[in-house]
């Protein structure tokens, strides 16, 4: 499960959240409580409003596959080609991400396609949330 | 703000560019320096703002010139520094808080002679939410938008491929390019992949070098032995440090502020631009340029370079050095940029063009995270 070498997060009390929502198998976000605006990554305020009035708020996980490149160079932890790339979450915001569970081909990774979230242990602290092309009814094996 | 007020009256690159293993990172900046003042007749004593980014300050470079600053500005926002630079500068300049500016730029990127390769802190944003999911560098992270552009436009990778042909032709033309082999499509096309889809031929140089510039008021400019190049509008602003947070991958928000900015206190229109230069670290950035600088509509502008518009002989020369793709690009590549503009502005450039009145140099820091848009005019005021 682990990717020996990988570069790992250190979470800072802003984002602690986030990283123990992870680790618990839930993508959590942020919505203003004033004007709504749902945001990543953490802060403890709105990026619209300014607003400190937030609230945590669990994803669906699901999303679609926005943009991304497939990397050829060694990365520790990474074996070439890999795709780098960003998903768009069914409540608006975009993250970076790995796409698994998938040929890591320009024929597979194709943009728009839907994905979820799944959540791959690092360490015992540190858990990331990457995707892979969504089920229909039952999981993929 | 400043029109038409500043003008650039020293501007000199590093004595070679390249691979330079006899100077150091600072020693960069200092012959870059030397070689600015000597053009134009300048000593450390007549220089009285300092303006410099990344690992070298302003503190470091005044000691090692010899200069007492009563302005600085360590603005380092990525390879577009160099113009924002020239815009506080300018700004400066105007309102008296300076009256000789040097601003100086030297990177050891190739040879990495005092330039320690430097690291992402896992607890910062990038540290946390994208270093984990394996970028490396620019290659892999700059390039990231790319697909989501094609997509939405319709762009092909063999166009975005042209953009690499057609500066090549401007670096052929030019003795200090590292790149002067012509190339083919199919020579891009078929250079080693790096990050889906960009191969390496659509990925910038990797050299040593850096270059200088000394502004001062455009009323003491008249008595310099260089021709003036006057600065008629500048342009300033960032977006984010996450590539993965740009409000819109088919377009720069920072570019869409600065250069617009820039346009406006010209009180030019594109019509009346004679020679680009949009800093291309990669291959798409020309063509993000062109658009969110208002050249083009969205989408056209890949098919615009594909027809050789920007080539040698077309009606928009862009980037006649050969760019970051084939000149040289050191890391923070601005500098250069702004060189070959003043270049064209004072009729020296190696591919010069004929009657070029209006330069305007493009800027962009960071993976999209920064812009400078500066517009240049040989016209005296």
């Amino acid at each position: 499960m682990a990717t020996p070498g990988r570069a790992l997060p250190q979470p800072t009390p802003e984002t602690q959240f986030f990283w123990d929502g992870t680790k618990a198998n839930e993508l959590l976000l942020q919505r203003c409580d004033e004007c709504s605006k749902v945001y990543f990554p953490p802060r403890p305020f709105c990026p619209v409003c300014a607003s400190r009035n937030v609230s945590v708020t669990k994803a669906s996980g699901k999303g679609v596959l926005y943009s991304y490149v497939i990397h050829h160079r060694p990365v520790p932890g990474f074996t070439p080609p890999y795709a780098i790339a960003v998903v768009e979450l069914a409540e608006g915001p975009r993250m970076m991400t790995n796409i698994v569970e998938c040929e890591q081909t320009p024929e597979a990774l194709v943009l728009d396609m839907p994905v979820e979230v799944v959540f791959e242990p690092q360490t015992d602290t540190i858990t990331l949330p990457l995707f892979r092309p969504a089920s229909t009814t039952t999981a993929k094996g | 703000m400043p029109h038409n007020t500043v003008a650039v009256v020293g501007a000199a690159e590093t004595t070679k560019l390249g691979v330079i293993t006899d100077l150091s990172q600072i020693g960069l900046h200092a012959d870059a320096a030397l070689n600015a003042m000597a053009e134009c007749g300048l000593k450390p004593k007549d220089i009285d703002g300092i303006a410099c980014a990344a690992n070298e300050t302003p503190v470091n470079l005044a000691h090692y010139l010899g200069i007492t600053p009563t302005w600085i500005d360590g603005t380092s926002v990525g390879g577009c520094s160099f113009m924002i630079h020239v815009r506080h500068a300018a700004a400066a300049i105007e309102s008296g808080l300076a009256k000789t500016i040097l601003i100086t730029h030297g990177e050891s990127g190739k040879s990495r002679i005092g330039n320690p390769m430097r690291s992402v802190h896992p607890q910062s944003l990038n540290g946390q939410f994208e270093q984990p999911f394996g970028p490396m560098g620019p290659p892999s992270m700059f390039t990231i938008p790319a697909l989501r552009y094609m997509k939405t436009y319709g762009v092909t990778v063999e166009q975005i491929a042209q953009v690499a042909v057609v500066q090549r032709e401007w670096a052929s033309k030019n003795p200090r390019a590292t790149f002067r082999n012509l190339i083919t499509t199919d020579d891009v096309l078929n250079s080693r992949m790096i990050a889906y889809p960009f191969r390496l031929l659509m990925c910038c140089l990797v050299t040593d070098g850096g270059g200088a510039l000394i502004l001062t008021s455009a009323e003491r400019a008249k008595d310099f032995p260089t021709k003036p190049v006057y600065i008629l509008g500048t342009g300033e602003s960032v977006e984010t440090p996450l590539v993965s947070q740009m409000e819109d991958f088919t377009s720069s928000r920072a570019f869409r502020v600065a250069g617009p900015t820039a346009f406006k206190e010209a009180g030019i229109a594109h019509k009346d631009v004679d020679h680009l230069m949009i800093y291309d670290a990669f291959a798409h950035l020309p063509i993000y340029g062109l658009e969110d600088l208002g050249f083009l509509p969205k989408g056209e502008a890949a098919a615009f370079i594909a027809g050789r518009n920007t080539a040698p002989g077309g009606s928009l020369p862009l980037n006649t050095n050969g760019g970051g793709l084939s000149y040289m690009h050191s890391g923070m590549y601005g500098m250069y940029a702004l060189q070959e503009s003043v270049r064209q502005m004072r009729g020296t450039a190696a591919a010069q063009i004929d009657g070029a009145k209006i330069s305007v140099c493009h800027g962009v820091g960071g993976m999209f995270a920064a812009s400078g848009t500066i517009i240049f005019s040989n016209q005296a005021p």
